[in-house]
């Protein structure tokens, strides 16, 4: 008798125990009373409470000089675009949020977020105090912009030079066929050439970009409607799974990667070369000495296609963004002038390791070391925006996953040629309307 | 429970505790059942919340599936074309690319199922009958069993994620590092392996809550059967086929039937296991309309998808529910 009580009593307890854990939704404020903000962070730093220790005190130097509460909540890059998304549909959610800057075209075409025109601008500093690559990479071309650019970033190589010297290289590849070379001569045992984040979509579709200008491809045509499966855009996507499928200077592990593992990879020694953004205040925190490793630019194809661009990174950086159901317009632009200011563009970007997004700060000396320069060069001469097309993070969702399988398909050393390339390009393409 | 069994007769008289005391007169009962509303008020509260949180936004979901509903017109839905069945057509032609692989999609859920379901549901009743007798520890293990069951599946589905890692996983150092069955290390979380993971995890989720069903409905079984049956000379096997499956039979209608709703409709596993988009081989239907409408931001294709499986769902329960019932009324 007892333990059938006994049995409904646990039946009883484990039920609600799985009832509630269905139910642990966040539910946010809609930040609406009085003179407070909330305010959503991208994941900066080399973890969320990194971030939170970095921001918190310049939020509380706001408050202190406005009077404004900035609610600070920090959102991990797998979740922000679905979290703005809500914030969209809905009209509930955070006041000011950053956004990576190759959604600002996406998440302009919901019309969820102010746009600046020059009025605007003019209430956060004045168009002319942003960097004009980084303002051009926060809306689609004709409008005005949907954000304003606050990180500046770019793809550089970073290299191990104690691998470098051990293997006899004395110089960072400039082309892709020397870093596939190298590439080999680094590959020992326990060591590998290059570490590739291939299971994170987002990665996988900037190098795709990336490597598509250098062969002269477009992922959209003039009119914002698909061209994933040209020949050029194939030859590039097999040019860098690749490096995985036929050079092998890749470990095979690297298909499974999407929690930054590579450049965990890149700070333990476990692989020679990585391709990142801004990767030094990261390797900073996981015991890797600044001058431990060089930072070169992205290398080049030896022999250019025709039609080839001499393009090796996408114009990378976030924004700041205002949702039009905020209550408090003017403390949010406010907040997005004092986090545009001179002296926070200084102190945060410093920390990031990543550019300013305006023109008064950069001959700061902290933006000239070897990282910056070489980051600021790439910006100002090799980089090209992503397109900015309603449909890019369709883009980078679909074309990122197909290369994602694509790595799968090479790490269980299946083959990888231009049709399985092709194939996958084409059926991402068809999901596009 | 026991009621609707096939073993008229064998109703315990030595456990009903009314046993031996009159049968309550029948006088008490009202002459005439009164009209009253308090019924009908007490399942306001049922009825408002169902309606909200099931039926409202499955019709909604159904309107949706009529609309071209993409990030342009997601913040103002009355903005948004109405198609009519245009979504459903890529959607279930199998011709393109997007219908192809939802027909996949739906293949690998209808195995993954069936699998899932069976094997959860043999080792439920493997559980539930060896600890069907008291013996030392029969507490602990019980509890032991119904662990999985209690974790957050967050936790415990992550926690699968680290074993399954190839580089750095436990289930890989054992495998190939210490016992040496395997010489390379296999990939579990991508590839033709990640089907059998996601199944393993599954099955560890979900048996627990049939050990726990078959458990109690074990409970229920008297022991004079067992006793009838022995004197008989039934063997083990013999008086689980005639004894003990008969009597559960109640118990596995529904929960066969609930299993495999849960688990054909499972998004938290391969959510939390492939982190949003799982591979080819183990794309579960949930997961494939995730991806179609969250992260390509076309609701109305993925709303389609959806009243599409509903439609699948509602035809699967029902034919069972038909043929259970047909089955226990002609026996």
């Amino acid at each position: 008798m007892s333990t059938r009580r006994h049995l409904g009593i646990l039946t009883a307890a484990v039920l609600a125990a799985a009832s509630l854990t269905a139910c642990g939704g966040s539910g946010d404020d809609a930040g609406g009373s009085g003179k407070t903000l909330t305010y959503w962070a991208s994941n900066q730093g080399a973890s969320i409470e990194a971030d939170k220790t970095i921001l918190q005190p310049e939020l509380d130097k706001f408050e202190k000089q406005t009077g404004i509460k900035v609610n600070l909540e920090v959102v991990p890059w797998s979740d922000l675009l679905n979290k703005l998304l809500a914030a969209a549909t809905s009209g509930q959610g955070p006041d000011v949020v950053n956004i990576g800057n190759t959604w600002s075209a996406s998440l302009q075409a919901t019309g969820a977020l102010v746009e600046f025109d020059d009025a605007t601008l003019q209430a956060v500093g004045g168009k002319d105090r942003f960097v004009p690559a980084a303002l051009a990479a926060a809306g689609a071309p004709g409008k005005p912009p949907a954000a304003v650019p606050l990180y500046s970033l770019a793809y550089a190589l970073y290299y191990n030079k104690k691998a470098f010297a051990d293997a006899g290289i004395t110089a960072p590849p400039t082309t892709w066929e020397q870093l596939a070379e190298y590439g080999k001569k680094l590959s020992t045992g326990d060591r590998w050439g290059l570490a590739i984040e291939g299971a994170n979509p987002n990665e996988n579709a900037h190098h795709a970009f990336a490597f598509g200008q250098q062969y002269g491809g477009e992922w959209f045509d003039s009119s914002g409607k698909p061209t994933f499966d040209t020949p050029q855009n194939v030859s590039a996507v097999k040019r860098y799974v690749d490096f995985m499928a036929t050079d092998k200077i890749t470990n095979p592990s690297n298909a499974e990667y999407a929690q930054n593992q590579s450049v965990s990879d890149f700070a333990n020694g476990k692989a020679a070369m990585l391709l990142w953004q801004a990767a030094g205040s990261n390797l900073k925190t996981q015991n890797m000495p600044a001058d431990a490793y060089g930072v070169a630019p992205v290398p080049f194809l030896a022999t250019p296609p025709a039609g080839g661009k001499k393009v090796n990174s996408m114009v990378a950086g976030i924004n700041m963004a205002v949702f039009k159901h905020t209550k408090n317009k003017d403390a949010s632009l406010n907040f997005v002038k004092f986090m545009t200011s001179d002296e926070e563009q200084t102190i945060l970007n410093k920390t990031y390791g990543s550019l300013p997004a305006v023109k008064t700060v950069g001959t700061d000396p902290a933006f000239s070391a070897p990282e910056q320069k070489v980051l600021q060069e790439t910006l100002s001469t090799t980089a090209a925006p992503l397109p900015q097309v309603p449909d890019e993070s369709t883009f980078e969702t679909l074309v990122g996953t197909a290369i994602k399988e694509l790595f799968a398909d090479a790490a269980s050393g299946r083959p990888v040629t231009e049709e399985s390339v092709k194939k996958k390009l084409s059926d991402a393409q068809q999901k596009m309307r | 429970m026991a009621t609707s069994t096939t073993a008229p007769g064998a109703r315990p008289d030595r456990r009903d505790p009314r046993a031996g005391k009159p049968v309550p007169a029948p006088a008490r009962r009202p002459r005439r059942p009164r009209r009253s509303f308090l019924p009908y008020l007490l399942l306001v509260p049922a009825v408002v919340l169902e309606l909200g949180i099931h039926v409202i936004p499955m019709l909604v979901g159904v309107w949706m599936s009529l609309l071209e509903l993409t990030q342009f017109h997601i913040r103002d839905w009355s903005t948004a074309p109405f198609i009519g069945l245009d979504n459903y057509k890529p959607t279930l032609n199998f011709h393109t690319a997007a219908g192809r692989e939802l027909l996949h999609s739906f293949w690998i859920t209808l195995l993954y199922t069936l699998l899932s379901v069976g094997l959860a549901w043999l080792l439920g009743i493997a559980g539930a009958v060896v600890l069907q007798r008291p013996f030392r520890g029969r507490a602990i293990l019980r509890a032991l069993f119904l662990t999985p069951y209690a974790l957050p599946v967050y936790t415990a589905v992550i926690t699968w994620s680290f074993l399954l890692q190839r580089d750095t996983g436990l289930v890989n150092h054992v495998l190939v590092d210490q016992l040496g069955l395997l010489d390379d290390k296999p990939f579990w979380l991508i590839g033709d392996n990640s089907f059998w993971s996601l199944l393993i995890v599954s099955v560890w989720r979900n048996w627990p809550f049939a050990f726990l069903c078959l458990m109690a409905g074990l409970q229920n079984v008297p022991d004079e059967l067992y006793e009838a049956a022995a004197i008989d000379g039934a063997g083990f096997w013999r008086r689980l086929r005639s004894v003990t499956l008969p009597m559960l039979r109640p118990v596995n209608l529904v929960l066969l039937l609930v299993l495999f709703l849960w688990t054909f409709n499972d998004f938290n596993t391969p959510y939390v296991l492939f982190g949003g988009s799982a591979p080819e081989q183990a794309d579960l239907i949930s997961i494939h309309i995730y991806r179609s409408s969250f992260k390509t931001w076309d609701f109305g294709s993925g709303s389609a998808m959806s009243v599409a499986l509903l439609f699948f769902l509602l035809v699967v329960s029902a034919g069972y529910l038909l043929i259970t019932n047909r089955r226990r009324d002609h026996a």
